[in-house]
């Protein structure tokens, strides 16, 4: 049972080691698990094979494509504001199994970031799987007690009477954040804007930079 | 739902032996309901095997970080929201 | 106010967040994966998962990487809803 099945050795008869180069033990007990669940009828094989295809398949283009709409297509904008879910499945965005996902958008005096403290909820539907940070104990203990800190840490720098919003994601909710579009920006087409939207951007802890023409 | 938004509220500030899902740092603390999303399963009895039935209403409130911190590092204004569900609201001035 | 092994808001640390990018082993894809399979299932939910790895003792919770709390989890939640039978992964591995 693997992601990459072009590498699978299922035919192997021989005793599967308990490392394998430099995976932890903890992998092969994963891999057992998995066979023992299956064997016992409790999961199916091809339900897993396809949720693995679906996670490795997320990645942060799709919040990306919500937020580069919302900036050419001011009422797209309202309607994602209003109901975040609906707005991607517009776009046939898979919003994922929350049944809530609630935009937050960055204005020129309000800036949010995203957190959740008790464990790493995250919209990994349209964002992919959380970077490691997230899910730390620092980011989590100290986004909500020092978000200032912590977006200066991440190189952010506010202007001048931006407030800073913390999100909690406690519960069934998940949050996106729509960023600003950067300045400078104003003549590029909805794919280019697409592709200044970052990961960290939509989580809170980056702000969206336009390139810098080329010098004639 | 028995808040509305605008609507001053506490978090309690009981003990919970247990799976729930309002933080510390919380607890205690003065917010203002910012809105009232929908009714989600129970999370304290969900995770322990019941089908988290009846469904519990659900709350974004807002709290100004000065109130959550003693000593808050960043600018007056400063903001926090979290979820909080209403069985661990109470009425507040 | 006590708080329990996973509630981290506020707690007092003055830690740099480590910023390294690590893209998901397979192994840990898998476990995802499991997890997200004994839910779509109705073995086990998501609100059992949390509570599972608010289980673990304090020194266990810390250093056990993200899907290690997550393998912790199923393995004590499982072995609750006797699922797994004491000692049946254990006797799969050869352990």
């Amino acid at each position: 049972m693997s992601p990459h099945d072009h590498d699978h050795h299922e035919d192997d008869h021989g005793h599967e080691p308990l490392t394998n180069g430099d995976e932890p033990v903890t992998a092969a007990r994963v891999r057992a698990l998995g066979e023992l669940l299956v064997e016992k009828g409790v999961i199916g094989r091809e339900d897993v094979r396809q949720r693995i295809d679906w996670l490795v398949s997320r990645s942060p283009v799709d919040g990306a494509r919500l937020v580069a709409r919302s900036w050419v297509d001011p009422e797209f904008k309202q309607r994602l504001l209003e109901d975040a879910r609906s707005a991607a499945l517009e776009l046939d965005l898979d919003p994922g199994p929350s049944p809530v996902v609630v935009a937050l958008e960055n204005t020129e005096s309000v800036h949010h970031m995203v957190v959740c403290t008790l464990c790493s909820c995250y919209p990994k539907a349209l964002l992919g799987p959380p970077p490691d940070w997230y899910k730390s104990v620092p980011y989590r203990s100290r986004a909500v007690a020092d978000p200032r800190g912590v977006l200066a840490e991440f190189g952010v720098q506010l202007e001048d009477g931006v407030e800073v919003r913390v999100v909690d994601s406690t519960a069934d909710i998940r949050y996106l954040v729509i960023p600003r579009r950067p300045a400078g920006a104003e003549t590029l087409q909805e794919e280019e804007l697409a592709a200044l939207v970052t990961r960290d951007s939509m989580i809170g802890v980056a702000i969206p930079v336009a390139p810098t023409p080329v010098a004639a | 739902m028995r808040y509305g938004p605008g609507q001053t509220v506490r978090v309690a500030a009981r003990r919970h032996e247990g799976h729930h899902r309002t933080p510390a740092y919380l607890k205690g603390k003065r917010g203002t309901v910012e809105r009232v999303h929908a009714r989600f399963r129970n999370p304290e009895t969900h995770a322990y095997g019941l089908d988290g039935l009846p469904e519990q209403p659900l709350y974004l409130v807002r709290f100004e970080q000065e109130d959550v911190w003693g000593e808050y590092p960043g600018i007056a204004g400063d903001r926090l929201y979290a979820d909080v569900f209403e069985h661990w609201l109470e009425e507040a001035e | 106010m006590e708080r329990a092994v996973h509630d981290r808001g506020g707690w007092q640390t003055d830690a740099a967040i480590d910023r390294r990018e690590h893209e998901l082993a397979d192994w840990e894809v898998l476990m995802d994966s499991i997890v997200g399979t004994l839910g779509q299932s109705g073995v086990m939910n998501v609100d059992e998962l949390r509570r599972g790895i608010e289980s673990m003792p304090r020194a266990e919770y810390e250093t056990a990487s993200y899907y290690e709390r997550w393998l912790y989890s199923v393995e004590t939640i499982l072995a609750e809803k006797g699922v797994l039978a004491s000692g049946e992964l254990d006797a799969r591995l050869g352990t």
